[in-house]
């Protein structure tokens, strides 16, 4: 499958490579070639396999455990049964209702900006005359180095003076400017053939329509790319919100992870938060699992140019 | 916003002017609209990321010089006292020695355990795409829900690790009370959540080696393992320089599993922890966290710049 180097959803690429030229090898069923296929080739994937899924397997039998179950000195593997008290508790020590209601809006509403800021900022770098063009496209390669952890003290200071503590808005806002999505979309802009939009502009076509009508359905792969790798960081934030929020009704799903933490330290506890966990993890594993050629797309880009 | 980007008739650049018009004016005029179409469509991302990525790390130099308690309306300014404070406190050495250990080993770790991944994904066997899209799965998870599972199959009384070390007539050591062990733990979740990436991004790497040497070394009689070391590893090599890099940042970053882990940072405290606990733990000190901030953001500045400069070199001489 040709999806296997760093997935490159592009559709104007570069045709891959032709296929391997055939080599003469053992008989495919030879006992030489059966012992290699096993010992170099399933057993290191199957280890390597267990390795990831043990511990979420584990995380997910464990949320159905009464404390009776947990609290032996014998392992119990599987649970007794499908009991969903763990959730029930989880969702009424603190409100995961709300959390799960706030992590989907700053998700939805942060993610939708900063793909539509990555689309216009990118179609700007790339199609529109400016001077200094790459002096600004320099500034936001920088800003993609900075980590968003050494800003946290004088982004807090700033949104909290402006009122923004324990408001949806504060969470979003200090994270809306996209140099992540903005160079990505970038470099795929470069790729596209300058005639498609020469004849465009020829027939009339101002640059508002040459950008949603030419560029972005030709472009709805790298988009796909850049707007999952957002949703899926924007759910996983934790510092920030963690630092602007201190009131339950404006936490999002990982700050309000802690605070079940904070409130069930004994070992009776383990069962609801790993209720917890699920209700954090699994949204997430469910849109990887269906869409993650683009997120490994998109979160390994880069490796191969360099 | 629209209404400056749709064209206006009498602008519209390509229509072919009146004959006698001069060329120069037409294109100035394009020029011009150019440049407000630009403003209206990259201004606004501009301007958020230089009021929160860029402001903050000229405010950090500022307020690492206050002696400020974090909602106090009065500061001080003390100069380079904060960074005097760090650097000859015992936090110094601690901070410092615990960020490079958590750094060194976690770098260390994915890498070479993602190349040993990739090149078992790479095999010519069933089932690798899969594979491949398992083990990147815990890099795409929440930071704290990964912690907490990892927490309880650590917990010394009731976790899988204390039922197998039981097993084999050991006792579980305790993970959160010892610092050392703490710091073994984070570090372990760490390269757990993290190998995934290098596996995926080494397998694109073994993937674009070129064939034909490959199989011209093969054909001469290199065993795999010589084939690995004499070529593949050279060859990769760029692709190793790439995830030094992006590895050592993001370890100078790591916070979820750190916070969730060891909330009180005892014997894991990494810079960008430390500069956490102190603005917004116990303590309050936000002229000293900024400080640390500031220390942080020079390593990752150093470490960049190495980069930028490696690249072009590459760039120039290849």
């Amino acid at each position: 499958m040709s999806s296997l180097s760093p997935v490159n959803p592009d559709p104007t690429a570069p045709p891959t490579q032709a296929p391997d030229p055939v080599i003469p090898r053992d008989r495919p069923f030879s006992r030489r070639n059966l012992v290699q296929a096993v010992l170099g080739g399933y057993v290191p994937l199957i280890l390597a396999t267990l390795v990831v899924f043990l511990p979420l397997l584990w995380m997910v039998l464990s949320s159905f455990k009464q404390p009776g179950e947990i609290i032996t000195m014998d392992l119990e593997i599987l649970p007794e049964g499908l009991n969903l008290q763990n959730y029930q508790i989880a969702m009424t020590t603190v409100p995961f209702g709300q959390f799960f209601l706030n992590s989907a809006i700053v998700t939805a509403a942060g993610a939708s900006v900063k793909v539509v800021l990555a689309i216009l900022t990118a179609y700007a770098l790339v199609f529109v005359r400016f001077p200094f063009k790459n002096v600004i496209f320099m500034l936001i390669l920088v800003a993609l180095m900075v980590p968003p952890q050494v800003s946290i003290l004088p982004n807090y200071i700033l949104i909290s003076g402006m009122g923004g503590k324990n408001t949806l808005w504060g969470i979003i806002l200090p994270g809306l400017g996209t140099a992540f999505g903005t160079f990505l979309l970038r470099q795929h802009f470069l790729t596209l053939p300058n005639s498609i939009l020469e004849s465009a502009e020829i027939d009339g076509a101002g640059h508002w329509r040459r950008l949603w009508r030419i560029v972005v359905p030709i472009s709805v792969p790298s988009i796909a790319t850049v707007a999952l790798v957002t949703i899926v960081s924007e759910w996983n934030e934790y510092i920030w919100p963690l630092i602007i929020t201190d009131r339950p009704d404006t936490m999002t799903l990982p700050v309000g992870l802690t605070l079940l933490q904070n409130s069930e330290s004994n070992a009776s506890g383990w069962g609801i938060l790993m209720a917890g966990a699920v209700l954090v993890i699994v949204p997430i594993l469910i849109v990887f699992a269906a869409l993650q050629r683009y997120i490994v797309a998109g979160l390994t880009q880069g490796s191969v140019t360099g | 916003m629209t209404r400056q980007l749709a064209p206006h008739p009498s602008t519209k650049p390509t229509k072919p002017g009146p004959a006698a018009a001069p060329k120069r004016r037409r294109w100035t005029q394009r020029t011009r609209r150019d440049f407000f179409v630009f403003l209206a469509l990259a201004l606004p991302n501009l301007v958020l990321i230089a009021v929160f990525t860029y402001r903050p790390l000229v405010s950090n130099i500022y307020y690492s010089t206050l002696d400020w308690t974090l909602g106090s309306p009065s500061a001080t300014v003390v100069g380079i006292n904060n960074y005097v404070t760090f650097f000859t406190s015992d936090d110094a050495s601690k901070v410092l020695g615990t960020t490079a250990i958590f750094t060194v080993v976690t770098v260390g770790g994915s890498m070479i355990l993602g190349l040993l991944i990739a090149l078992a994904l790479n095999a010519k066997v069933r089932g690798t795409t899969f594979a491949r899209s398992a083990v990147f799965a815990p890099y795409v998870l929440s930071g704290v829900g990964v912690g907490l599972v990892w927490l309880f199959i650590f917990d010394p009384g009731y976790g899988v690790l204390a039922w197998l070390l039981r097993g084999i007539g050991q006792q579980s050591p305790q993970w959160i009370n010892d610092p050392q062990l703490s710091l073994v733990m984070v570090i372990l979740v760490y390269v757990w959540k993290n190998l995934g990436y290098c596996a995926v991004v080494y397998l694109a790497g073994l993937q674009s080696l070129p064939q034909d040497v490959m199989e011209a070394a093969s054909l001469d009689g290199a065993n795999g393992f010589r084939r690995f070391i004499t070529m593949s590893l050279p060859l990769l090599s760029p692709t190793t320089f790439f995830l030094l890099i992006t590895s050592l940042l993001s370890s100078l970053q790591a916070f979820d599993l750190i916070r969730i882990m060891t909330p009180l940072g005892t014997g894991t405290s990494t810079l960008i922890y430390e500069a956490y606990l102190q603005a917004f733990g116990a303590f309050n000190r936000a002229g000293y966290s900024a400080a640390i901030s500031v220390i942080l953001f020079a390593i990752l500045l150093v470490i960049t710049v190495f980069q930028l400069r490696f690249v072009e070199r590459k760039v120039h001489y290849s």
